[in-house]
């Protein structure tokens, strides 16, 4: 994978404490305190109840492989083909990711199997939040 | 929602579909404006409401040469033509306009006088989806359908067999892009382009676009052509992320703006005649029957797969071909409200005899925003 080709994040209020996170090797998430929902992607209210009492906590790591695609088509910085996937996180919420540490075929890639967060540094800026088989 | 109340009293494509090099991006637009002016037997100044998705209303309405008292530019994708079809009708009924032009036209193959893309970034894609790979729709839309083949036991064979029902109806119409026959093993040995999804599975990139006229049905009765009255409508939207559709296994937007289709139009599944379901990819279908409430949850593949929507079939679905087999500008919902209109009309190569209800539903984006319109030729 040629990092340096990748379409990266462009942080923003709203988001700079996930971002900072991922540096520190934190997945961080937000949680309503009246209503206990775990959302993302984050906003500085609940969306479900539109709460502002909100905080910021830092999600298990672990997942489960929602779904995904293994796409053919050329992508700036990636290497055809490569999965592309959404894994479901123990809090709940769903987040867009690539499946790393890992064949990237339909044998390998199982709906459902256990994942773990892994965190891949892009440069000083950004590191992007991946996911893994679990225990590997 | 007035029943019944505004008419579709001119429609038409673009004299050409497929690759147009010859026009640019507004032109189609215009190209495919005076085509529906000229069928509803009406002039350019006729008009005084402008509305357009994907492109520029105001860039529209001056090509045109028209200085509209209404105009509207909701863009939310495919469907936006759906959505405007349900704005229109409402502004005529509010009286802020008398008769409508709804235009798209999308150079879509030949990518010319083209800006920007159809795909609406947010900044929430850009930030949580783009750093992991997806482009173009097939690397999005595709991404919740393992999810749904494991869930209700969807197999490869099946999704493959919407492609080739598509075809059957295809092969019916003489402007479709692809009208040969394909079977089963024709779609699962197509080049793989998106893990489950073969070449076939895919809709078309082609060029072309299409207009309709809209006005109030009493005056519809005066005009050229046989009033399409617009029954029910619905709309809504749920997420420009595709990783954030709620459940992976039926659209929010589809159920929202289904279900206010049927409730404004008065009507039931059974009284449905002729429907489209826009199918950019071959789970569109499957979804959206389920969604809409024809069939129950997880019904749809086999629905399809069991002949009902082919030609003979109980409920005659996408009867042009589709955007797997017709055409796919990138737009494709004005095309369906176009075979919607034609089937009222009686006019559609393969027309559904006796048709009286059409529903023509609409998705923008991946599985972002929906619209849905019923027509009918019976007032």
């Amino acid at each position: 994978m040629d990092n340096d080709q990748r379409e990266l994040p462009k942080p923003t209020p709203e988001t700079q404490h996930f971002w900072d996170g991922t540096k520190q090797g934190k997945l961080r998430l937000q949680k309503c305190k009246s209503t206990g929902e775990v959302y993302f992607p984050p906003r500085h209210f609940c969306p479900s109840s539109g709460g502002t009492d909100i905080e910021i906590i830092e999600a298990s790591g672990r997942a489960t492989l929602h779904s995904y695609v293994i796409s053919h088509l050329p992508a700036p910085g990636f290497t055809p083909p490569y999965a592309i996937a959404v894994v479901k996180l123990e809090e709940g919420p769903k987040m867009m990711c690539n499946i790393v540490e890992c064949a990237q075929t339909p044998e390998a890639l199982v709906l459902d199997m256990p994942l773990e967060v892994s965190f891949e540094k892009v440069n000083e800026e950004i590191t992007l939040p991946q996911f893994k088989p679990a225990g590997k | 929602m007035k029943r019944n109340s505004v008419a579709i009293v001119g429609a038409s494509e673009t004299t050409e579909l497929g690759k147009v090099p010859t026009m640019s991006q507004v032109q189609l637009h215009a190209d495919a404006a005076l085509n529906a002016i000229a069928d509803a037997g009406l002039k350019l100044s006729d008009i005084d409401g402008v509305a357009t998705g994907g492109h520029n209303a105001v860039e529209i309405a001056h090509y045109l040469g028209i200085v509209p008292k209404w105009l509207d530019g909701t863009s939310v994708g495919g469907c936006s033509f759906m959505l405007l079809v349900r704005h229109a009708a409402a502004a005529i009924n509010e009286g802020l306009c008398e008769t409508v032009l709804i235009t798209h036209g999308e150079s879509g193959r030949s990518n010319l006088g083209r800006h920007g893309s159809s795909i609406f970034p947010s900044l929430f894609q850009q930030q949580f989806e783009r750093p992991f790979g997806v482009t173009r729709p097939p690397t999005m839309f595709t991404i919740p359908v393992l999810r749904y083949m494991k869930d209700y036991g969807l197999s490869e064979e099946t999704l493959a067999m919407v492609s080739v029902i598509q075809r059957e109806w295809a092969s019916k119409n003489p402007r479709a892009s692809f009208k040969d026959p394909i079977n089963v093993d024709d779609v699962l040995n197509s080049k793989m382009i998106c893990y489950p999804f073969r070449l076939l599975m895919c809709c078309l990139v082609t060029d072309g676009g299409g207009a309709l006229i809209l006005t109030k049905a009493d005056r519809a009765k005066d005009l050229r052509q046989k009033p399409v009255y617009i029954r029910g409508t619905g709309e809504s939207c749920e997420t420009p992320m595709i990783s954030q559709m709620a459940d992976f296994t039926s659209s929010a937007a589809f159920r929202v703006a289904g279900s206010n289709a049927f409730e404004s139009a008065g009507i039931t599944h059974s009284d449905v005649d002729h429907l489209m379901i826009y199918d950019a990819f071959a789970h569109l279908p499957i979804y959206g029957l389920e969604d809409l409430g024809f069939v129950e949850r997880g019904e749809g593949g086999a629905f399809i797969a069991d002949g009902n929507t082919r030609p003979g079939g109980s409920l005659p679905l996408n009867t042009n071909g589709g955007g797997l087999s017709y055409m796919h500008s990138g737009m494709y919902g004005m095309y369906a409200l176009q075979e919607g209109v034609r089937q009222m009309r009686g006019v559609a190569p393969a027309q559904v005899e006796g048709a009286e209800i059409s529903m023509v539903h609409g998705v923008g984006g991946m599985f972002s925003a929906s619209g849905n319109i019923v027509l009918t030729n019976v007032k």
